[in-house]
């Protein structure tokens, strides 16, 4: 009863911690971009300033707005809270991992943009209808990719769940798998498509003609623009884990003895660190992309992905 | 062993030479004493593998048998004619300025290195060099089709590089998978790919393997044999190119894709055969199914033609694809009628080509609508080529005729069905032919249209040699096809 | 088979098998003809690496000159040729319209799927721990031949030309550890002699339809 309790309890600070890292994931991306575009960077605590002003704001609605419209930051924050309850931070096997299958993660992303998108479109004004269909484009191809490459962990794990797909992979010994590679490169392409990052789309700005997320929640204000940042910051952290954890499960706690927990947080925040790192830097040195080449940006990591499946197929189960 | 070297030799130091003084105006006449050489050679090595049996084979790189020697010698006589014809001819086009003498250095290197190229595909024992000779035939013969430098022939050669050179590696890609079976078989890797050493292990290779690899070597030899679907550069590298290379291409090219195939298939059969389980003709109909199409399709196309090349290359298509048809059927008879087929479409179609083209030195164009009144105008040219298209569409008494109608029998007693298509193809053929000939020669010549210098002796010797052939083939002859029958189709028909 | 039981070179033959396999569909998928070239040469150096670690993991030396020819000619002779080429003819911006890019790479991804099965039952035979490979190298060849057909223009047609080279040449190391060196010199000699003939053709089909975009080659059809 009291294992049971206590796996329930780990698995609870386990998206817990997820919920209150994110902003401080997203800081850690802006410093380093800050640094090494030789500007002075915000104090790592500023994403957690920014989102306690936002709470402390009166909300402003637009006279066209319909309760969807205030409905859909809660709807997008609480799903992406969901979604982090499945996916392994920094311990494999706790209880929430029953749920933890990776199309339903899927299907967790699918939801929220599903609603983002609405709201976009239903105050009626031009960025936002754009918005939303320019989101809705980058998801429609990017979403095939992202299925194709969980198929392939799949292939590979033997298994859907992310948590039994983790355990799999760790113990697999050495191997150069061809397939992995190909999954992991198109698994970062459809991350920096996904969450809105450069190439794709530029997060420092909302002054852009091609804008995607910021044109869909150019309307929101006060708690519910705060509840939209905070989710988005949340994706972003959580495809980082994604790629972290699956490609690279080195250090993750396979039981929840307080020294295995202790690493397995040590090594997230490892790996994230890293992960952010690389993310910087690529955002330094790639220019933004014209929207009208995203989709063969997105088409090359669908290639990619089929390629990974294929190669699963050709070179390593024959 | 000793007439062998010389038989590639001579090819290989004139193409050497001829790559420096190409451009002299005697250089055609070393061009010609070249191939004699090259054909007393060739004959000379014909006699010694008829008295002592196949020179070469198991652990040498070489290996001639009754099979490839008649080949051989059939290589060398028509490079010998054609290269006698190509002397005036090419003067002529040099004369009208078609051609520089840089170009001639060019043409005459390119034409002993095709013959070489040839000669060592039909000696070599090694099925990888037989697949380096058959690319290098087409490397030879690439820069000749664009030799005029027209916008036309140059897409014809581009075509036919392109087209040729991907369809001659996927012979590479089957060549590798026959070596890929051998290394299961045999200890000795290096001895791998060597035909007669295959052929004895035949009935060991894995008949999975081979008959894949067989699908990819008959799309690869396939392409330049011409069959259809993957003919398309075959008319339009015939009829851009210079005569004397259509005669080359039709009477050996072709010949030489052919042989590579028949050789292929030998192992695939003995592979398959051994097995059981699959059907142990796999090759041969998959070569009688492509060669039925060709000629169907060729026959009918011929009606279409409005360039004379191209009119007569589709025939070449046609015949091929008669052969292949005949090879795939199998058997003796046909087999022996496919080793006289080749013989005489050889003759016969560089004879025509021959013809062809100095009735286009006549009329100064290619375009059949334009050709008008040859016998009025060159008694000699305008009967060739009547002649010679009679004899190409079967009349008897030549030698198409016998070999038709041996190949015809030979249908009659396997696939009886069969030979109502055959026959029907001959027929729409010979109206396509006839068709387009009767308004070339005969009816009145145009206004200024003069004769050419012409060498028809060539002409004559071929389609003398197809009569001979048709009335009576000579004893050592049909004995020396009969050996090559017995090679590949297991027993002799005398 | 079990990845996990090869030695380590033998995953990284594989794990190269898959970058190749990558660089056909980079071929595909590339417009610029200057990209084009260069991702040929690194699939020529992909394929030359590959050759030295089989040659390495089989013990069998001759691999190691077959490997030192692929690079000299396959991933610096033929591209030099095409870059001086497209230098001199002023191609550097040039640009390939590709049409129907994205049904070319799902065609493209069919043909593995194709090749994949006409390889199986060879594969079933192979002692050779590499013999996955064997797929790929046919794949490459059909990927090569998708590249030509859906190209016009001449210098993306020649890459495409010399990608079914680097395919078979694959296929025999895969399959059977190369040929006897025999074959391969005169193979090698073929490709030498054919990028020069291209090289040579470029002229004519410049001084002939005063481009190179090879479309424009349609004079010659059956319906006159």
């Amino acid at each position: 009863m009291v294992d049971i309790l206590i796996d329930w309890l780990v698995a609870l600070l386990q998206t817990l911690a997820f919920v209150v890292l994110a902003p401080l994931f997203a800081s850690l991306v802006k410093r380093v971009k800050c640094r090494l575009q030789n500007r002075r960077p915000p104090p790592w605590l500023q994403p957690y300033r920014d989102l306690r002003k936002l709470f402390g704001k009166q909300v402003l609605l637009a006279e066209t707005a319909s309760p969807l419209f205030r409905l859909a930051p809660y709807i997008v924050f609480a799903v992406t809270v969901m979604a982090a309850s499945v996916v392994p931070l920094f311990a494999v096997d706790l209880p929430t991992a029953a749920t933890a299958d990776a199309i339903v993660l899927v299907g967790f992303f699918a939801f929220s943009r599903v609603f983002l998108a609405l709201a976009g479109m239903d105050v009626g004004t031009a960025f936002g209808g754009m918005g939303a269909s320019r989101e809705m484009l980058v998801g429609a191809l990017a979403e095939p990719a992202l299925l194709m490459v969980i198929f392939t962990l799949a292939m590979v794990a033997s298994s859907t769940n992310l948590s039994t797909v983790v355990t799999a992979l760790l113990h697999q010994g050495v191997i150069l798998r061809p397939s992995l590679l190909f999954a992991l490169l198109a698994l970062l392409l459809v991350a920096i498509a996904e969450t809105g990052r450069i190439p794709v789309d530029n997060p420092a700005t909302h002054l852009e003609l091609t804008m995607i997320h910021e044109a869909m929640v150019l309307e929101y204000t006060a708690r519910q623009l705060a509840l939209i940042e905070w989710a988005a910051q949340l994706k972003l952290t959580l495809y980082a884990v994604l790629i972290a954890n699956t490609f690279f499960p080195w250090g993750i706690a396979e039981d929840i003895a307080p020294l295995s927990l202790l690493r397995g947080m040590a090594a997230v925040v490892l790996k994230l660190a890293l992960l952010g790192m690389l993310l910087a830097i690529a955002e330094t040195v790639v220019a933004k992309m014209r929207l009208f080449r995203v989709p063969g940006f997105l088409a090359l990591a669908l290639v990619l992905a089929l390629l990974g499946m294929l190669s699963y197929n050709v070179l390593e189960v024959t | 062993m000793a007439a062998l070297f010389l038989t590639l030799l001579i090819p290989l130091v004139a193409a050497i030479a001829l790559a420096f003084v190409g451009g002299r105006p005697w250089a055609r006449h070393l061009n010609a004493y070249a191939c004699l050489g090259g054909l007393l050679a060739s004959l000379w090595l014909a006699w010694s593998v008829l008295e002592g049996g196949p020179v070469g084979g198991d652990g040498s790189e070489f290996y001639v048998d009754a099979f490839s020697v008649y080949l051989l010698a059939l290589t060398a006589l028509v490079g010998w004619t054609t290269a006698i014809f190509s002397g005036p001819y090419m003067a002529n086009e040099e004369a009208h300025g078609r051609v520089t003498p840089h170009r001639m250095r060019l043409y005459h290197a390119s034409f002993q290195g095709f013959l070489l190229a040839m000669q060592l595909a039909q000696s070599t024992n090694n099925l990888g060099i037989l697949w380096v000779a058959m690319e290098g035939a087409t490397l030879a013969t690439v820069l000749l089709v664009s030799l005029y430098r027209t916008p036309q022939s140059v897409e014809a050669a581009w075509k036919y590089f392109i087209l040729c050179g991907v369809g001659i590696a996927q012979a590479l890609f089957g060549t590798v998978l026959v070596y890929f079976a051998a290394a299961k078989v045999l200890p000795d890797p290096e001895l791998g790919l060597l035909w007669s050493v295959l052929n004895r292990h035949a009935a060991q290779l894995d008949p999975v393997t081979m008959a894949l690899a067989f699908v990819f070597l008959l799309v690869g030899y396939g392409t330049k044999v011409g069959l259809v679907p993957l003919h398309n550069w075959l008319p339009d590298a015939h009829s851009e190119g210079p005569t004397p290379m259509s005669a080359v291409l039709s009477g050996l090219l072709l010949n030489v894709a052919l042989y590579a195939l028949v050789r292929v298939k030998m192992l695939v059969d003995g592979a398959l055969a051994a097995a059981g389980g699959h059907p142990p003709q796999l090759a041969g109909y998959l070569m009688m199914g492509f060669g039925l199409l060709s000629f169907l399709v060729a026959s009918l196309y011929i009606h279409r033609q409005r360039d004379i090349k191209r009119l007569f290359s589709y025939s070449s298509i046609e015949h091929m694809g008669l052969m292949t048809f005949a090879f795939g059927v199998g058997g003796p008879l046909a087999t022996f009628g496919a080793l006289l087929h080749m013989t005489v479409h050889s003759l016969t179609k560089s004879a025509i080509f021959i013809t062809v083209g100095h009735a286009s030195q006549i009329a100064r164009t290619q375009a059949i609508e334009q050709i008008r009144g040859l016998i009025q105008t060159q008694p000699a040219v305008g009967w060739g080529l009547a002649i010679g298209t009679a004899v190409i569409a079967g009349f008897p008494p030549f030698g198409v005729f016998t070999s038709e109608f041996l190949l015809l029998s030979a249908t009659m007693q396997s696939w009886p069905w069969l030979t109502l298509p055959l026959l029907v193809g001959m027929v729409v053929a010979l109206a396509g032919l006839l068709r387009h000939l009767q308004p070339m020669v005969y009816g009145s010549a145009p206004e200024g249209q003069r004769a050419v210098s012409a060498n028809m002796w060539p002409v004559a010797l071929h389609l003398a040699l197809v009569l001979w052939l048709g009335l009576a083939i000579p004893g050592f002859l049909s004995h020396w096809f009969d050996q090559a029958t017995q090679l590949i189709a297991g027993k002799g028909l005398l | 088979m079990d990845l996990a039981r090869l030695s380590l070179q033998e995953q990284a033959i594989v794990a190269l098998a898959a970058l190749i396999l990558f660089t056909s569909f980079a071929l595909l998928a590339q417009s610029r003809l200057l990209a084009i070239v260069k991702t040929f040469a690194w699939q020529g150096a992909l394929v030359a690496l590959t050759t030295a670690l089989v040659g390495y993991a089989t013990r069998s030396p001759h691999l190691y000159v077959s490997a030192l020819i692929t690079l000299a000619l396959k991933a610096l002779f033929v591209p030099w040729l095409l870059y001086r080429l497209i230098h001199r003819f002023k191609l550097l911006r040039e640009q390939e319209t590709l049409v129907h890019s994205g049904t070319v790479l799902l065609l493209g991804t069919a043909l593995v799927i194709f090749s994949y099965h006409v390889a199986l039952p060879i594969e079933q035979l192979a002692q050779s721990s590499t013999r996955p490979v064997i797929a790929v190298s046919l794949a490459q060849v059909l990927l090569g031949m998708l590249m030509l057909i859906t190209r016009g223009k001449a210098v993306s047609q020649v890459v495409g030309f010399m990608a079914i080279e680097n395919g078979l040449f694959f296929a025999a190391v895969a399959a059977t550890h190369g040929m006897p060196m025999i074959v391969e010199l005169g193979a090698a000699f073929d490709v030498l002699v054919a990028a020069v003939i291209f090289g040579v053709f470029f002229f004519h089909i410049r001084d002939s339809i005063d481009s190179l975009d090879v479309d424009q080659l349609h004079r010659l059809s059956e319906t006159e």
